[in-house]
């Protein structure tokens, strides 16, 4: 490069890097392929806050409307918070909560044009540092801003029928099968055991949100501290599907204390299920979660090691990240309709695959899967993973 | 403005300047990429701003150009190189695919986040993060089409594309002594990203493969540590794990009409697949070293199956490391210095019917065997305009022939074509689909 070049180089640069402060940046890179849709369709602001314990300095009081992105800066030395409150001053448009000192963190909200309030809320109490902060039209397509509260109600209702309905018949269900496990009946005991895990597998990240339950109920061998007692489903697969030799069989006795031991556990859940409530980033994550499951454990034929019935579990799985999806659908579609047709045509496509293995009425077992066939299916969960992960903050935006 | 708006080369890549700089420097790659339209480095591509370690290296390379960076592109010293299974049966998706790459591979090239703004708290974010704080370091990111893209197994046409399959680009035929693992060769799409932090190299195809997911699946990848090859003239020759240097006779970015002959696909090569004028074809082989059993070799024995000295490289013709090997030289018993059945020998063009090739392949070591042997090699990387004159014939020679294939053993294949470069405004790739 030679002198003059470097010169007019440098003219540039200064020029551009006063742009890029005035513009806040913003890029014009489309995103991902799955249309992730969080970035804005129109204008887009990105303002700073800076928030001490006894001020909330606002970068700018006004933005264009579209996404607004505020990085919230805590330089006080209490916890704090930042909201974007309506014009009422009480129904709240976005929060970061838990900025610990020094932290910066970003609000991310799709804002209308209008009135608004930013306030930060050091100590987490009262009012909070108010200021009056105006949204201007930037012309964006805003078709959903706000969560519709309707829309919500009825999302956390529906799901929260769906566990307690799920917990019903997975007592059913463990009642026969540990009925016929107790008694001895290996063949009908085997035939019942991915039938009853249906339903627990369908709401595990649910089941797993009780700390004390899962380990109790669904811990594999592998997952064994020393001096730990081993008990739930996974015991008595290994002694209905027994390794060929250095197994000992469990006596009559063991399988009644391991048979009234899930009884207790199940009845446990059931109970705490009855009047459980979710929010909808808790349904979007759970269904997140349910394909981490499958990615980690099912897809790896880890989860059943004896049984075998691995594809049953991530049927369910896949099932219970479905309801939960299709419960929130009605916001996604308003939100980001992009990301709502993506993760549709994903979860066909699985399932697709997935039906290609169903035999009678379950699946073949996963020991009979090629390596071909179990690369395909893991291509197929990160196909859908992918876009899920996304569901939990665009039904919040 | 926050720092995670600026780039990462903004706040690094100029070592040692202040802050204003650095957020200047952000623009700097956009303002001279799109003022320097031809780069010093023949490639076609515009270089940016000097960087700090060398001085005639640019601190990062543009994406777009006449060719594709990262081949002509001085040797960086790291690489990630990735092959992909189309996995969607969508022309649309493939389309798609191609041009999130495209956007994505112009923000990490220039050392920019992938993704644009910021996610919700409650949602992963757009760049996986792992190389914030970290410079460009030169990354350069070069997509290719394999066979299987045009054609599967069975023939059939996979996206309307079989029309224009060019002649050359089918699988490299089974060599002798091959012992290929088939889950590590070939693919439907390569991406070989090179960059002097291996950090960059592995953030860019872990973020490439995470916009593929759906479309494109990770069906094998190989890292490598250290370049093999030069492709500049400003830069010394490095060397193998057999402690050679290797690639002395390689095609050097300065001398652009040698480029024109033996790497760039010429518009009239291959009426039906004029889309790839201006690109190349790209060989990669994973190419292991018995280590412990060369090691035992005498330096006599490593120098005769090699034809160079070990401390300088030179021609045991003589003369120096660019010295041109006198084949004909005789030493006692008028048995001739290069050994018949040297490397060197084998592999010159003036043996070859004067063929060359761009090479760019990187050392490799994958930890170690169940025998405790390293599990190491030379992940070859060769870029041709022909590869059935300028490859094919060379290494059926070289595997019944070259003294070194004793202490060689071929693992991986793979054949890909490399479009040109993309312009502004165009995805990666764009004629094929026009």
């Amino acid at each position: 490069m030679n002198l003059s070049t470097r010169s007019r180089l440098s003219s540039a640069v200064l020029a551009a890097g006063l742009m890029c402060t005035a513009t806040a940046c913003t890029t014009n890179n489309p995103g991902g392929v799955t249309g992730g849709g969080t970035q804005a369709a129109g204008g887009s602001g990105a303002l700073t806050v800076s928030s001490t314990d006894t001020e909330c300095k606002v970068s700018a009081a006004t933005a264009p409307s579209g996404n607004i992105v505020f990085s919230v800066t805590n330089d006080g030395s209490k916890v704090t918070e930042f909201y974007l409150l309506a014009d009422d001053g009480l129904r709240i448009v976005g929060e970061v909560e838990n900025i610990g000192p020094g932290l910066k963190r970003d609000l991310v909200v799709k804002a209308a044009p209008g009135k608004y309030f930013t306030a930060c809320k050091p100590g987490m109490i009262g009012d909070g540092i108010r200021a009056p902060f105006t949204v201007t039209d930037s012309g964006a397509d805003l078709a959903a801003t706000g969560a519709d509260k309707e829309l919500v109600d009825t999302a956390n209702q529906q799901y929260a029928s769906y566990v307690k309905d799920q917990t019903e018949q997975l007592s059913a269900k463990t009642a026969q099968f540990v009925a016929a496990y107790r008694a001895g009946d290996d063949a009908k005991a085997r035939s019942l055991y991915a039938v009853a895990r249906t339903h627990w597998e369908r709401i595990e990240p649910v089941a797993e949100s009780f700390g004390d339950l899962d380990p109790k109920m669904d811990l594999r061998e592998a997952d064994l501290e020393p001096g730990q007692k081993w008990t739930g489903w996974h015991v008595m697969e290994k002694d209905l599907w027994p390794p060929k030799t250095g197994y000992q069989a469990l006596t009559t006795a063991q399988r009644a204390a391991m048979a009234d031991q899930l009884t207790a556990d199940t009845k446990t859940l059931y109970d705490r299920t009855r009047s459980m409530t979710f929010t909808v980033d808790q349904i979007g994550n759970g269904a997140k979660s349910l394909l981490d499951e499958v990615a980690t454990g099912k897809v790896t034929g880890e989860e059943e090691a004896w049984s075998h019935t691995d594809l049953w579990d991530f049927q369910a799985n896949v099932d219970g990240a479905r309801v939960a999806w299709e419960g929130l659908r009605p916001i996604l579609k308003k939100k980001d309709a992009a990301l709502d047709a993506s993760i549709a045509l994903k979860f066909s496509a699985l399932q697709k695959l997935l039906d290609q293995h169903k035999q009678g009425d379950g699946f073949v077992t996963y020991d009979k899967l090629t390596k071909a066939q179990v690369k395909d299916l893991s291509d197929a969960v990160n196909a859908l993973s992918e876009p899920l992960s996304k569901l939990a903050g665009a039904v919040t935006l | 403005m926050s720092e995670r708006e600026v780039s990462r080369r903004g706040l690094i890549g100029f070592a040692g300047a202040t802050v204003a700089v650095g957020a200047a420097g952000f623009a700097g790659g956009r303002a001279s990429a799109a003022e320097a339209s031809d780069g010093a480095d023949g490639s076609g591509n515009g270089a940016t701003a000097t960087g700090p370690t060398q001085q005639n290296a640019p601190a990062s390379h543009p994406f777009y150009g006449t060719h594709q960076s990262g081949i002509v592109t001085p040797a960086q010293d790291r690489l990630h190189f990735a092959a992909f299974d189309v996995t969607s049966t969508s022309r649309d998706d493939l389309v798609a695919l191609l041009t999130a790459w495209t956007a994505a591979a112009a923000e990490l090239t220039a050392g920019r986040p992938v993704g644009g703004d910021p996610t919700s708290y409650d949602s992963p974010p757009n760049d996986t993060g792992e190389a914030e704080g970290l410079s460009a370091a030169r990354l350069t990111l070069t997509f290719g089409f394999g066979p299987s893209l045009f054609r599967d197994a069975a023939g059939k046409d996979r996206f309307g594309l079989a029309a224009r399959q060019p002649v050359l680009l089918k699988r490299l035929p089974h060599f002798p002594a091959d012992a290929l693992d088939p889950q590590r060769s070939d693919g439907d799409l390569c991406v070989q990203a090179c960059a002097d932090d291996p950090q960059v190299a592995v953030h860019a195809i872990r973020n490439l493969s995470r916009i593929a997911m759906g479309t494109a699946a990770l069906r094998w990848s190989q890292l490598g540590f250290g370049r093999t090859s030069s492709t500049s003239t400003t830069q010394q020759t490095p060397r193998n794990l057999f402690g050679f240097k290797d690639g002395t006779a390689n095609l050097k970015a300065e001398d652009p009409a040698m480029l024109d002959q033996h790497v760039w696909v010429g518009a009239g090569d291959d009426p039906k697949a004029d889309w790839l004028a201006g690109g190349s074809y790209l060989v990669a082989r994973r190419i292991a070293m018995h280590i412990e059993t060369w090691d035992r070799a005498s330096l006599r024995e490593q120098e005769n199956l090699v034809g160079r000295d070990r401390p300088a490289g030179a021609p045991l013709s003589g003369g120096t490391e660019f010295s041109e090997p006198n084949f004909a030289t005789k030493g006692r018993e008028d048995k001739p210095l290069m050994a018949m059945n040297s490397h060197v020998r084998m592999a010159h063009p003036t043996q070859n019917g004067g063929v060359r090739m761009l090479r760019r392949g990187y050392n490799y070591t994958d930890g170690n065997d169940a025998l405790g042997r390293l599990d190491a090699g030379l992940f070859f990387l060769a870029y041709v305009r022909d590869p059935a004159k300028q490859y094919i014939p060379m290494q059926t020679k070289m595997s019944r022939q070259d003294g070194l294939m004793e202490y060689l053993q071929h693992r991986a294949s793979a054949l890909f074509a490399i479009p040109p470069g993309a312009a502004q405004g165009e995805h990666i790739g764009q004629a094929l689909f026009s």
